[in-house]
């Protein structure tokens, strides 16, 4: 339980493996898992169920949150027609924001996209989309079509067909899981990092070394204001770069 | 001197020991060495940015979207990188 409300520093090999504290595997990680869930849901369930003419509270926030998806996200990327995968992104974009932001809630501490199967099942699903969006369009000529750009001479296609196959499929949900992935392991590294020596230098025995403990716990305090931004930041990215991807397989010329 | 030497040689050599200190060596030149590209590529990236919010500030939104992009794709490198540091060091 202690370990659960982020009381005592879990050793470093804890990063790769989670302590159960439920039957069936269920552990920290998946905990925040399931209450990001749940507020998001719960977010536009509650903006949903009354609707008035002049949004408050609530409303107002789920509907600022839409738009600002519409506005800065797809017209920037898709134009129109990306409209009809709004319900898409913008549940993409507020999954990934609240499952970061449990990074600087006190007692949770640790932000679930910091284990890699959470960004890597995203990005699949994002994979699966992009392909299966292309298909639709184009039919079984969005495969050729998007790993043959026009006009390269016959010689260099040699060249240009395993790259382009190799950095369409495979790297771009590679990349995309492992960006947002290792951006907040390292934030949660670098608080966890400020946080320990904070802690070492308070219960230090040299009593000349105990108010040195103020610069670190400073530092601490600043990158969970980074943190905060760069949660927002990454989640933005991901859903911007989802709709760069489904964008790019609807219009496929280069 | 030479008696030293043979028996420096003679000495049984720690192999894992040498192995485990050879991984956080190579951990921590690779991030380094992972890590200056994409510094030079962010830095181009956003430079040109403010100049092109600077020449036109009125195109500012596009220019900070596309920043964005930019740095997201140039970034990936110096992640995989840490990546590799954190797979080396701790699996």
């Amino acid at each position: 339980m202690t370990l659960l409300a982020a009381l005592k520093f879990p050793p470093i090999g804890e990063l790769v493996k989670w302590p159960q504290f439920l039957p069936g595997g269920f552990n920290k990680v998946a905990l925040i898992c399931v209450l990001s869930t749940l507020l998001t849901l719960l977010l536009f369930f509650v903006a949903g169920s009354n609707k008035s003419l002049v949004p408050t509270g609530v409303q107002n926030v789920a509907e600022s949150a839409v738009e600002f998806v519409q506005d800065s996200i797809i017209l920037q990327t898709m134009g129109q027609e990306g409209m009809k995968y709004l319900w898409y992104l913008t549940t993409l974009f507020f999954f990934i924001l609240f499952c970061n932001i449990f990074e600087i809630i006190p007692f949770f501490q640790f932000p679930a996209t910091a284990r890699m199967a959470i960004p890597l099942m995203l990005a699949v699903v994002t994979w699966v989309m992009f392909i299966v969006v292309g298909l639709k369009k184009h039919g079984l000529s969005y495969i050729s079509k998007s790993v043959k750009p026009p006009g390269v001479p016959f010689a260099l296609l040699f060249l240009i067909i395993p790259i382009e196959l190799l950095s369409t499929f495979i790297v771009r949900p590679f990349s995309l899981a492992v960006r947002l992935f290792a951006n907040m392991l390292a934030g949660h590294l670098l608080l966890v990092t400020f946080a320990i020596l904070s802690g070492t230098l308070i219960t230090a025995n040299i009593v000349f070394m105990k108010p040195i403990f103020i610069l670190p716990f400073a530092m601490d305090i600043a990158i969970t204001g980074f943190e905060a931004f760069v949660a927002i930041l990454q989640a933005f990215i991901f859903t911007i770069l989802t709709a760069v991807y489904i964008g790019s397989s609807i219009h496929i010329e280069h | 001197m030479l008696s030293l030497m043979a028996q420096a040689a003679s000495q049984a050599i720690p192999t894992g020991e040498v192995l485990k200190g050879l991984g956080a060596v190579g951990a921590g030149i690779g991030y380094g060495a992972a890590a200056i590209g994409p510094g030079i590529g962010i830095g181009i990236v956003v430079g040109n940015a403010i100049t092109a919010m600077a020449r036109q500030p009125e195109s500012a939104g596009v220019a900070r979207t596309t920043m964005f992009l930019g740095i997201a794709f140039t970034e990936a490198l110096a992640l995989i990188g840490f990546v590799v540091f954190i797979l080396l060091k701790y699996t």
